[in-house]
Formats: C-alpha cells, sequence, structure tokens
C-alpha cells in the first residue's frame, strides 16, 4: 500500500531525525555566533546518561530531560571557557570534549547498561490534526513530545535570528564581532550564552535517545550522531527551518535504506547514516548557498583591537 | 584579567609547562579514581610496581606506543598542514584490512610477505585519508566531519569481513579470521608481547617526517599551506596536491599501525576494538601534546603509552573499568589546552595599565 | 609650540573635549606622547600626521579601544574614563572608522540596530527605516534602510557608518582617514556632511594626512609628528607649506621620474577580460589594456571597482570567466599562479600580511616562499639551508629589511619592513612584468620613497610594471600613462600631462571627462 509505506517513512524518518535536529538547532545558534563546538557528541552522550539516570531516579522523564540540558549546558561552557576566554584552539577543545564525555560516560554509565527505563517519555496523538491526509498520521500520530518541541523550536529560532532584535545580535557577532563590540555589544557574553544553549540541546537531543527513543542506556549509544547533527548545519546553511529539512531527509533516507536492508548485510545498513553524511557535505560543498552561509568570524577567536 | 601575548616563548618554559599539565592532569585522575571508590594510593603503588618497576610493563609500554606514535606522528604532519585528520582510527582498521588480506590470501614468504603487508597497509591507510582530503581540497567539504564519519565506515567494513566473507573457516561462532600464516607474524622480543620491528618503525618514522617537514620542499609547501593558504596560493604552492601527499603520508602511517597490530599482537583480524583501543583518536593527543612535531610524538607517544599500560595494570588489579583510560587521556588533553595559555600569553593582573 | 591655545579655559566654558598629556606606550615604542588638545563644541579639529604619527592610537583611547598609560581625558570639563567603546557612544563620542564595522551580509537597517538602545526586540528595524530617511534628509545622507551592505559602495557603506552615530546622538564625531576610500566629488559630499553637523552644534574630529582636506574643511588644525603634538593652530591663517613641514618635519623631494630610456616592446596584452568576483558577479568587465617593457602604468579607481579581482586575474590568482592575458608570446590566460611566476610575473599583493608573507616563519623563509623550487635554494626535493641562509642575509642587507634575524617571524617585522621584504623577494628572479598594489599603503615617508625609488629601477631596468594605487599622487608622479577604471570597466586613459587629481576624480567617480 502506497500510503503506508509513505506514512512509515515519514513517521519513522522523523523519529530518527529528532535528535540530530535537537542538536543540529543547539550548535547552530553557537555558529551563529561564531564558536564551533566539535563537542556535540560528548555533549549528546553526557546527556543521554544524566537524562536516563536522572529518569531513572526519579520515575520522572521530563527531569530527565532537564538534567540532560543542564549537563550539556555545563560541558558547553567547558568548551566556551577554553575557546572563547583562553583562546584555545577550538577544534581541539571540542575534540576534547568528545573524549571525555564518551569516556566519563562509559565510566559512569557502567551501572546502568542493558536496563529498560520504566517510564519513559509519553507518545503523542495530536488529535484532529492525526487526520490530515498524507501528513497527519506519520506527523502526529504516536510521535515523541520532543519530536515537536525540536520543530517548534526550529520555527521559534528561525523567528528569532531573522525578526528580532536578539537575532541580529547574535548574528552580528558571528559575522563581524568588531562591528558589534564597537557598538557596546557584549561579544563574550553573546557567545557564552549561545554555546551553552547548543550544550543544552545537545544534551536534550542524547536525552530523546535514552529517554523516549530506545528508553535505556547503552554505552556509546549517540554512535557518531553529534557528528552527523554538526554536518546537518553545513549542510543546512547555518539556517534552521532548512535544518528541519536536511535533518528529515536523512532520516528518511535512513529508514528508505532500513527497508531494503534484507538483500544486504546489515553492517552496510549500519554503514549508510556515515556515508550519506560524507555524500551531503558534498552535495552541500557544490552548491552556493553553503559557501555564502557560513559566518565570517566562525571558529575565530576575538581579541578587541586585533583585525 | 588580561591576557598580553608573549613573542617566543623558551623551548625550556614550554616544555615545563606542558609537564606540569601532565602532571596536574594526573593528578585529576587520582581523585577521579577516588571518587569511583579506589584508593589512589594503591593505584600508584600498583602502577610503580606493574609498569615502571617490571621491565615486561616497559614492554607493554613500547607495545602502546608504537601504533600512537606512528599515527600521531602521521597526524602532527597533517595537522600542520591544517588537515584536520580525526581518522586515524579508521585508517589504522584500513590498514589492518589490508594486511590482512595480503596475509590470509596475498603472495609472498618470509620478509617479502611481511613487506607486502606493510606496504598494502600504508597505501589503504593512506587512500583513506586521500579522500577527505581531496573533498577538502577540492570542494572544501569539511575535513573533520569526513574523516570521522569514514572512521564509522572503516569500523563496519571491519565488522562485515570477519562475520562474512573473510570469517574463518575454522573458528566457529566467533567472529574474526583464521589465523596468520606464520610467515606473516612480526616477531617479538623474547619474553614479552612486543614485535619490535614495530618500534624501528616508528621511530623511523618519526625521523623521517621531521626530516621531511624542515629539510625538504614538501615539508616547507606544508608549513606554507598550514600557516597561511593564501600566502601558499599566492607563492605558487599547488595545496591541493600538498595535501594530498600529506593525507598519504598521515594516513599511511595510521595504517602501518594497523599492520603492526594484526601482525604483531593478534594475528589475524578480528572486531575492530580489539584492534585498536581507540589509538587513532588518542593519537590526536599525541600529535598535540608533541606541537606537532613528528621527533616529540616519541617521547608523547611513550607517555599516553604509559597510560594505557597503567590502565591495564590498574583493571586487572583494581577492577577498574577500561574507560578510565580514555578519561585519563581526555583530561591530559584538556590540560594541555589550557595550558597554551601561559606559553601564549604573559597574564596581567588589573586593569589595561602597564 | 606653535600657535598655542586662544583663550585660558577659566573665562569661557569649557571645550567639550579635552586631553591633557595622554601618554600610551607599546613595547618598544612610545604611541602617544603627552598628546594635549582641546576640541569645542561647532568646531571642525583636524587632526593632521603621517602614517604612524600616532592619530590611530589617539582615537582608540578616545573610543575605548585601548586605555592611556598615563594622562586624562575631559569632557565638558569634568574627567572621564572611557573603558569600552560602550561608555564612549554612552558619552557621546562617536567613530566612523577608516575600516568600516558593518556586517556586509545585514541591511543597513540591521548594522544600525545593532546595540541600539530602545530598538524593540520584535520587528526591530520597523521604526529605524522612518528615522533612517529623516536623518538622512536632514545631514545629506541618502542611503536605502533596506539594501545589504554588500550592495552598496564604499561611499554609500561610509555613509551608513555616520548614521550608526548620529542615531546614537552623539555629540563628538571623530572620523578617522574618512576619504581614503572616496573620489575627491564624493569627499566634497563629505565635507557638506560635516558643515551641517557643525552648524547643528556637533564637534568634529577629523583625522586626516591630507594636507588640502585640512584647509577646506577644518577651523583648527592639531599636527601629531612621532606620537607627540608639534602644534594646535588655526585653518584660517595656515599655509599648505607651513602644514607640511610642520608634518613631515623636513622637506621630502618628491620621487624623481626620470627615465634613462624610452619604454619598449608590448609586453603585457589584455584582452576583452571578464573576471567574477567571489560573489559571482562580473567585477571586472571588457578590460582591454597592453604594458610595455620599461613603462610604469597606473591604475586609478576607488576601491572596490575591480581593482583586487584585474590583479589576481594578472597574477594567476583568479580564473577570468572570458579574455585573454598575453605575456610576450605566451598565453597565460587560465593558467596558476606558478606558471605565472614561471613566466616572470611578479606581484607585491594589496593584503600584505594575509597574502605576502607567512607571519609566523621565519624571514628566510618568507625570502624564499616563491623560489624555494628552483635552484640553488632547492637540490632536487631537498631544500639547501646554507643557501637560503645566506641568500637572506645578503637581502636583508642590501635592501635595508630591519629584523632581529634572518631566522626571527616576520609578524614581528613592521610594515614596511615587511613590504621591503616582499619587494625584495619578487625582484630577485628579474621579473618582466611587475604588479604592484598599493605599495606604498601604510608607510611611513622614507620606506615609501624607497619603494618608489625600487619601481623606477625596475621600470628602468626594462620591466614592465603595473601599479594599482588609491593614491592619486603617487600614480601622477610614477606613470608614465594612466588608466582609470570604474564598475570593472576602463573608462579613460591619460598620459601624466592630461591628467590631474580633478579630472582622475571625475573618472574614478564615473562621471565622464
Amino acid at each position: 500500500m502506497v500510503e503506508s509505506w509513505w506514512v512509515s517513512t515519514l513517521a519513522r524518518g522523523l523519529a530518527f531525525s529528532a535528535p540530530l535536529l535537537l542538536a543540529a538547532l543547539g550548535e547552530l545558534v553557537a555558529e551563529r555566533s561564531g564558536v564551533i563546538n566539535l563537542g556535540v557528541e560528548g555533549m549528546m552522550i553526557l546527556g543521554a546518561l544524566s537524562g536516563f539516570a536522572v529518569a531513572d531516579a526519579s520515575g520522572n522523564p521530563w527531569l530527565g530531560v532537564m538534567a540532560a540540558a543542564g549537563v550539556g549546558t555545563l560541558a558547553a561552557l567547558l568548551h566556551a571557557f577554553f575557546s572563547i576566554t583562553l583562546r584555545a584552539n577550538t577544534y581541539v577543545s571540542g575534540l576534547a570534549l568528545t573524549m571525555v564525555g564518551l569516556g566519563l560516560s562509559g565510566l559512569l554509565g557502567k551501572p546502568f547498561a542493558g536496563r529498560p527505563l520504566a517510564h519513559p517519555l509519553p507518545k503523542l496523538d495530536i488529535p484532529g490534526l492525526s487526520s490530515i491526509p498524507w501528513l497527519g498520521p506519520g506527523l502526529f500520530q504516536g510521535q515523541n513530545a520532543l519530536l515537536y518541541l525540536a520543530l517548534l523550536a526550529a520555527f521559534l529560532l528561525w523567528y528569532f535570528l531573522y525578526r528580532t532584535r536578539g537575532g541580529i545580535t547574535l548574528r552580528s557577532v558571528g559575522e563581524n564581532p568588531a562591528a558589534a563590540d564597537a557598538l557596546g555589544v557584549n561579544v563574550y557574553l553573546v557567545r557564552y550564552l549561545a554555546t551553552a544553549f547548543g550544550g543544552a540541546m545537545a544534551g536534550v537531543a542524547g536525552a530523546y535517545l535514552s529517554v523516549a527513543y530506545r528508553p535505556s542506556w547503552t554505552e556509546g549509544m549517540t554512535a557518531g550522531m553529534g557528528w552527523i547533527a554538526l554536518a546537518i548545519v553545513i549542510f543546512a546553511a547555518w539556517d534552521p527551518l532548512r535544518a528541519v529539512a536536511a535533518a528529515f531527509l536523512f532520516g528518511a533516507f535512513y529508514h528508505l535504506a532500513y527497508r531494503f536492508q534484507a538483500h544486504l548485510p546489515p553492517e552496510f545498513l549500519k554503514m549508510t547514516p556515515y556515508l550519506f553524511t560524507v555524500l551531503f557535505l558534498v552535495l552541500g560543498a557544490l552548491g552556493k548557498s553553503v559557501r555564502l552561509g557560513a559566518p565570517e568570524a566562525l571558529g575565530r577567536p576575538y581579541v578587541r583591537g586585533e583585525r | 584579567m588580561r591576557l598580553v601575548p608573549r613573542e617566543q616563548p623558551g623551548p625550556a618554559f614550554v616544555l615545563a609547562v606542558s609537564a606540569l599539565a601532565v602532571l596536574l592532569a594526573f593528578a585529576a585522575s587520582l581523585v577521579l579514581l577516588a571518587l569511583y571508590g579506589a584508593s589512589p594510593v594503591e593505584a600508584l603503588r600498583v602502577v610503580y610496581q606493574g609498569v615502571l618497576a617490571d621491565p615486561r610493563g616497559f614492554a607493554e609500554v613500547l607495545r602502546r606506543a608504537v601504533p600512537l606514535t606512528l599515527a600521531g606522528a602521521g597526524l602532527a604532519l597533517a595537522f600542520r598542514a591544517q588537515f584536520w585528520n580525526i581518522g586515524a582510527e579508521g585508517q589504522l582498521l584500513l590498514g589492518a584490512v589490508a594486511a590482512s588480506g595480503v596475509a590470509l590470501f596475498g603472495p609472498g614468504e618470509g620478509i617479502t610477505k611481511l613487506f607486502l603487508m606493510g606496504l598494502a597497509a600504508f597505501v589503504a591507510g593512506g587512500l583513506w585519508a586521500a579522500l577527505p582530503a581531496y573533498l577538502k581540497g577540492r570542494l572544501s567539504v569539511n575535513d573533520v566531519i569526513t574523516t570521522l564519519m569514514l572512521n564509522y565506515v572503516a569500523i563496519y567494513l571491519v565488522e562485515w569481513l570477519i562475520h562474512g566473507p573473510w570469517k574463518g573457516r575454522s573458528v566457529f561462532g566467533f567472529a574474526y579470521t583464521d589465523r596468520f600464516p606464520a610467515s606473516a607474524w612480526l616477531p617479538t622480543w623474547p619474553g614479552t608481547a612486543l614485535a619490535w620491528p614495530g618500534v624501528l618503525l616508528a621511530v623511523a618514522f618519526a625521523v623521517f617526517f621531521a626530516w621531511l617537514l624542515f629539510a625538504t620542499r614538501l615539508g616547507f609547501e606544508i608549513r606554507v599551506v598550514g600557516e597561511n593558504p593564501e600566502a601558499a596560493r599566492y607563492a605558487g604552492i599547488r595545496a591541493l596536491s600538498t595535501l594530498f601527499w600529506v593525507a598519504l603520508l598521515s594516513g599511511g602511517v595510521a595504517g602501518l599501525a594497523g599492520f603492526v597490530e594484526v601482525a604483531g599482537t593478534h594475528h589475524r583480524l578480528l572486531a575492530p576494538l580489539q584492534i585498536s583501543l581507540g589509538y587513532g583518536y588518542t593519537a590526536i593527543i599525541v600529535a598535540w601534546l608533541g606541537r606537532n612535531h613528528p621527533l616529540t610524538t616519541l617521547l608523547t607517544g611513550l607517555l599516553i603509552g604509559f597510560v594505557f599500560a597503567a590502565g591495564d595494570v590498574a583493571k586487572v588489579a583494581l577492577a577498574t573499568p577500561f574507560q578510565l583510560v580514555q578519561v585519563v587521556n581526555g583530561l591530559i588533553l584538556f590540560f594541555l589546552i589550557a595550558a597554551e595559555v601561559p606559553i601564549r600569553y604573559r597574564i596581567v593582573w588589573g586593569s589595561d595599565r602597564g | 609650540m606653535d600657535g598655542a591655545e586662544a583663550s585660558p579655559p577659566s573665562q569661557e566654558t569649557p571645550p567639550f573635549l579635552e586631553l591633557r598629556s595622554l601618554t600610551k606606550r607599546f613595547p618598544g615604542v612610545v604611541a602617544n606622547d603627552r598628546v594635549s588638545l582641546s576640541v569645542r563644541a561647532g568646531e571642525v579639529h583636524a587632526l593632521l600626521g603621517e602614517n604612524g604619527a600616532g592619530k590611530s592610537t589617539l582615537v582608540s583611547m578616545l573610543y575605548g579601544l585601548l586605555q592611556p598609560d598615563e594622562g586624562e581625558i575631559l569632557l565638558a570639563g569634568r574627567r572621564v574614563w572611557i573603558r569600552s567603546p560602550k561608555d564612549a557612544l554612552s558619552l557621546g563620542i562617536g567613530l566612523v572608522p577608516q575600516h568600516f564595522l558593518l556586517v556586509k551580509k545585514h541591511t543597513v537597517a540591521e548594522n544600525v540596530a545593532l546595540g541600539l538602545p530602545g530598538v524593540p526586540f520584535l520587528a526591530p528595524t520597523r521604526g529605524l527605516e522612518v528615522q533612517l530617511r529623516q536623518l538622512g534628509e536632514r545631514y545629506g545622507l541618502p542611503v536605502d534602510p533596506r539594501a545589504y551592505v554588500w550592495q552598496l559602495s564604499a561611499g554609500e557603506q561610509q555613509r551608513v557608518e555616520i548614521l550608526k552615530v548620529l542615531v546614537r546622538d552623539v555629540r563628538l564625531l571623530i572620523l578617522d582617514e574618512p576619504t581614503s576610500v572616496l573620489t575627491p566629488q564624493e569627499a566634497r559630499g563629505l565635507f557638506q556632511v560635516l558643515r551641517r553637523m557643525k552648524e547643528e552644534g556637533h564637534a568634529v574630529i577629523f583625522i586626516t594626512h591630507k594636507l588640502e582636506e585640512v584647509l577646506e574643511v577644518a577651523d583648527r588644525v592639531t599636527v601629531l609628528r612621532r606620537g607627540r603634538v608639534v602644534a594646535t593652530l588655526p585653518v584660517a591663517g595656515a599655509s599648505r607649506a607651513r602644514l607640511a613641514r610642520l608634518m613631515v618635519g623636513e622637506e621630502v623631494a618628491p620621487p624623481k621620474a626620470e627615465r634613462t630610456r624610452p619604454p619598449g616592446e608590448p609586453l603585457l596584452f589584455v584582452e576583452d577580460l571578464w573576471v567574477k568576483s567571489d560573489r559571482g558577479y562580473f567585477a571586472v568587465k571588457d578590460v582591454n589594456f597592453e604594458v610595455r617593457a620599461g613603462e610604469i602604468v597606473g591604475l586609478a579607481g576607488v576601491a572596490g571597482n575591480g581593482q583586487s579581482e584585474l590583479i589576481e586575474a594578472l597574477t594567476g590568482l583568479r580564473r577570468p570567466s572570458r579574455g585573454w592575458i598575453r605575456l610576450g608570446e605566451r598565453d597565460l590566460t587560465g593558467r596558476d599562479a606558478r606558471v605565472y611566476f614561471e613566466a616572470g610575473v611578479a606581484h607585491v599583493p594589496e593584503d600584505r600580511t594575509h597574502r605576502g608573507v607567512v607571519p609566523s616563519l621565519s624571514v628566510a623563509e618568507n625570502l624564499i616562499l616563491k623560489h624555494y623550487r628552483y635552484p640553488p635554494f632547492a637540490r632536487g626535493p631537498l631544500l639547501d639551508r646554507r643557501a637560503v641562509r645566506a641568500f637572506a642575509a645578503d637581502t636583508v642587507e642590501r635592501y635595508r629589511v630591519v629584523a632581529p634575524s634572518v631566522d626571527a617571524p616576520v609578524r614581528l617585522l613592521s610594515g614596511g619592513n615587511i613590504q621591503k621584504l616582499i619587494l625584495a623577494r619578487e625582484l630577485y628572479a628579474r621579473p618582466r612584468l611587475l604588479v604592484a598594489a598599493h605599495p606604498t599603503y601604510g608607510l611611513d615617508v622614507g620606506a615609501a620613497a624607497q619603494v618608489h625609488r625600487l619601481l623606477l629601477a625596475e621600470r628602468d631596468r626594462g620591466a614592465a610594471v603595473f601599479l594599482v594605487s588609491e593614491d592619486l599622487e603617487e600614480i601622477l608622479a610614477l606613470s608614465d600613462r594612466i588608466l582609470v577604471i570604474f564598475d570593472g570597466k576602463i573608462v579613460a586613459e591619460l598620459s601624466p600631462g592630461e591628467a590631474s587629481k580633478e579630472r582622475l576624480g571625475l573618472l574614478m567617480a564615473g562621471v565622464a571627462a
């Protein structure tokens, strides 16, 4: 049946893309302020572990999500301190965050491994909307609440970036921090806030995995999703709405590959997200928007008086 | 607090600050260990007896240091050229695959076979790195992400081989290949598991890369491309070809590390996590700690090798998980980044005066 | 002191701004040495001095980008501490910087809204657009608030910078070398704006190294030399010659362009050349010209009219979309920088530190940046380090490059010495064509004179020289022929006899003359 095929692609693709979108939106904001954080993977896995641990202990999955956001924020602030205040190499600082995150979560997560979560995040049906033909059943039936949050966040972020005073400030800091500084904008503060937001979103993305998508804790369960989120930011040319499209495309592709797996060894299926990512980046690089969309001060520490 | 740039920090100063950073990272690790419930004093004693006081312990340090130094020296070269190769792990695995292929199905006997295995590993690792380098040079595709993604592809490639076409005929339920013929084994130092030709390879390549960097045209190009790509283009340096050679060499030595692991220790292709304990990622720390100087990676490779060996000893004696090593390494990296600050800047307290 | 303060401060209201013995030191240099001056409301006060005289340092202290080591700043008689641009703005001090601080991807209104108090969170630019139009009319600064900054000409971008300041109700406006990106006609428009501001009671500090501008627009002038105030005097009684003497300290002979032999055969042929900018539009359109051996051809134009793209095309750094570039018999179209270099094209680039040198590498290594591939510096794939060092030691001495040693990183060198190093390197291979972009920009008089002598010597040796500069006096003094570029097209070719600053200015503005 054509429709069920479509519905399941939409539904499963969206479910798979939600953590990517959450993390990508956070990183997008950080990068719009000029800060690259290669620690997304590390912040995500720390978020996944802390989300699971708190949800497990408290019995309230939402508390888990909040804890994940908090832990992600703290981790991101560490990166902010190194890369913004100490002006250390952004790449290395982010990589260190990922390494420590993966190691620490493996170390601290031992007692939680292989245990299902009693109260995962609920799945929602949105009455009314779920009867919309074609879109309704896939989009509004049985999806996780965090997915709607991610979609909502994308639209709000788009509005924030392009239609508000705060958006002008954020974008200006990423494009030309000297110009912002000369007009009294606190460049460091903006970058700290943006980086912290990125961490919170990465933490929530991790919690989506451990509290909602597969309510359990497994070591290394982010499996490179943080890196894929980084790729989505680039492919989306730093635009929140394009990030929605890119994340969904990614999820849908993955789901389609999953459907055709019968003919292929399972290892090839597991490879596909990573191959897609490379492919996405290549396709993005062929277009003009990625080249012109990058914030001009991306990855460059700001020092007053240096040009 | 203000940071005032230093003009030229002296090498002794740099060394002292870096050493202090590493010591602080070790101290932080002991604190972490205490929080985990193990006694730091006991840990120090175990590590001293098991690694430092025991010659076989030192052989273990060397055994870990070989892949770390090989990959690290290559990464030092890559980072000099601003090629952000985070894919040494995958390149190492590809090297292991190629070496295994030659060992199991390839021609040659004795030393010829080993040579062919090493060559195949070098080429495979090099090409695995050359693809992202090409994409970066040609299309400005982000190299951090592509090299990293190819690590995962390499992992599943190995998984597929050992579960599928290369699965050994005599291994029953296990997922690995048949054992290599004896001619494909690297000799080990008597009484230890150390494949000593690996040590020679690591030293040779670290020296060779340092010489390459400072005494050859290619090395000059690498440094110019890395420090100022715009000036490189202006100088008529063809960055794409420089990048290609850097990738080939950097991925190639990572591939060699994979060759040493399978031919020296395991004698078969097996699960990726058993071939490499994250050597490719950890090599980033080796290169960075060595300030991207290939010769220094000889020392920093030993240091991180020590962390691995100490982790092994602690795992047995104190039942600490392997992830401890990862965390210690991550902490070293963090403290090193922080150490960049006193190295590059003088810290001045107070206002803008003076 | 020459021409002291007109009246003691106790008898009238204090001046709007007063600086008392401001001193700022950098490692090895005193950038500002006990600088004192005062600016009144309703006055245009010129700050005159050569490059390196300390004008920028002074401005940075006034705008909170640097803190003085000693001395004090008084505003309307009260001592103030300006720790950041934010402080400066809230005290009513605004800066129009020489290098614009604009976000290119944003609209004019967004640039003005940035950091502006009172802008609503939602729809931040709506009210502002009206306000900008009104201000534009009042001061004669027309600009479309919805235009993107990257679409604007340099003159329009400057208007945005001025509007940014005006919208913040500042009372003291500092303009740092504001005419460096303008045609003479646009500059005159700017002076009208300044007079309007003066009438509205603003105080204006006008920083320049051009004497004519001081005479034309300023009420009083303070002359800086080597970080010190040498004089403050009313413009009314000052003569050009006197200001020049105060500024330079000694008479500097203009470069002598007398030639030892006539130009030879045409060497560089540019035909039907079209070149795209990074943003994908044509920055160079249908350009045709030739340069002869032993001839200096000057290209005059306002920044951003296609010069950068033309230079890059002529040196193999940018592939033309259409047309041909030939050097003698050799077709170089579409080849890369290495081929151009090997064919005998030398290039003194516009952006010294980002393109011309590798700041972290040593003087010696920068000197072989283009020669490392060839003997005697290369022996097969190896570098002959002894040959490199010998060459470097010799060159540094011959070109009088001041450097701690040939092993010192180039980032420790001053701008003038970096430029000498670049010229030494580019001239070593005895090029057939030298493309020099803004070769004396930002250099002090001595270094600039040495660069001019080198360019003339190259001409006399028989090289073709293509000189691109915004300094019209330099173009007029050195060129055998002058081309004018506007909007990517060569709009005129003149002999030095036919050309004058006035006429060039009109042509550069796209007005036929």
